[in-house]
């Protein structure tokens, strides 16, 4: 077996890309995959909080690439999904004690154990984003349908162009329905056309991803929420399943709320 | 504000993002711009008669493609030929 190294981008930060990460492992974990996620982020670690594992770190990959301990000592297993594990980020350590070439060993040692390796990249696009996609077999951008957003991912892009990357698949997070509705919120389609990418997925704003945060559990282990479904589904054609996209009763506006009264939808 | 005329946020937000990603993947700031659009004219003036008013030149985009587009009618001449 050897993993697929997945890093999730976003240039801004604060779009979501750490629970996008800590739910996507979770999904594939729940889905009987094996994966690791790695916390990019040196010196503002956050994965661990996210996925409710603060608790049990003893090392981290700064730790691991000053040979302090193995890679295996790293490594921390997951409360409830025992093929999950994570690599926490390094708190105090300065941002220069990771290179590009120290991911790229790591991850080539994880490969042969793993199904995924998922990467969560600092904001910016600065040394610990250069550090995150530099082992990426391919590239998720996270972004929210907001102006600052939207630019920013247009720069990571126009950055993994010109680096070779490929062409990035793309994570709406956080797309209000409602808003697109009343055409107060960029939409899905204006995204795409925007970034010139292709999508991965949509996720609906949803007041239980706060909650699963705060419970240091991903929404994606609660059934009913939406955006655990959003994140479900992105997870399944990550391993190649073809999944619609879920209906957000939103594309289409005034329009498609006629054609569903008079019945020609 | 009158509702019916009142332009929805979602638009303005469109239309100005395609301008500001325009100019951040070409690194071309809108003055940069209009530089080479005289420098454009001048040189393309040497050659053959135009109409400068008339000139559109602009840069679009295709997909992830950046173009440069410019429109430019010539001038009416009459030709004055000998013979």
């Amino acid at each position: 077996m050897t993993a697929q190294v997945i890093t999730l981008t976003s240039g801004k930060g604060g779009v979501g890309k750490t629970t996008a990460v800590a739910n996507l492992a979770t999904a594939l974990a729940m889905d009987g995959k094996r994966v690791v996620c790695m916390d990019g982020d040196i010196g503002l670690r956050n994965l661990d909080v996210v996925m409710g594992l603060e608790n049990r770190i003893v090392y981290d990959i700064v730790d691991v690439i000053e040979g302090r301990c193995k890679l295996k000592q790293a490594m921390i297993r997951d409360k409830k999904l025992p093929e999950m594990y994570l690599i926490p980020a390094a708190q105090t350590r300065d941002k220069n004690a990771v290179s590009p070439s120290d991911m790229m060993r790591i991850c080539n040692d994880l490969k042969p154990d793993f199904d995924f390796v998922i990467i969560d990249s600092p904001a910016g696009i600065e040394r610990g984003f250069r550090n995150a996609i530099a082992p990426a077999d391919k590239v998720l951008v996270v972004t929210n349908p907001e102006v600052s957003a939207v630019r920013d991912a247009d720069r990571v892009v126009g950055i993994l162009e010109a680096e070779e990357k490929g062409s990035p698949l793309l994570i709406l997070n956080r797309l209000n329905p409602t808003l697109v509705k009343n055409n107060d919120m960029l939409s899905a389609e204006d995204v795409l056309d925007l970034l010139g990418i292709q999508l991965l997925g949509i996720v609906p704003e949803d007041e239980n991803v706060v909650i699963g945060s705060n419970k240091g559990a991903p929404v994606v282990t609660d059934a009913k929420s939406r955006a655990g479904q959003a994140f479900r589904n992105i997870a399944k054609r990550l391993q190649g399943q073809d999944v619609p996209l879920m209906n957000l009763e939103s594309q289409g506006g005034l329009w498609s709320a006629i054609q569903r009264l008079t019945g020609r939808k | 504000m009158n509702f019916f005329t009142r332009k929805k946020s979602a638009s303005s937000a469109k239309e100005r993002l395609q301008l500001v990603l325009v100019h951040d993947r070409t690194d071309l700031t809108p003055a940069q711009l209009e530089a080479l659009k005289d420098d454009l004219l001048k040189a393309i003036s040497k050659y053959i008669e135009i109409d400068p008013e008339a000139v559109q030149i602009g840069l679009e985009r295709d997909g992830r493609e950046q173009k440069l587009v410019a429109d430019i009618p010539l001038r009416a001449v009459t030709r004055n030929r000998a013979g």
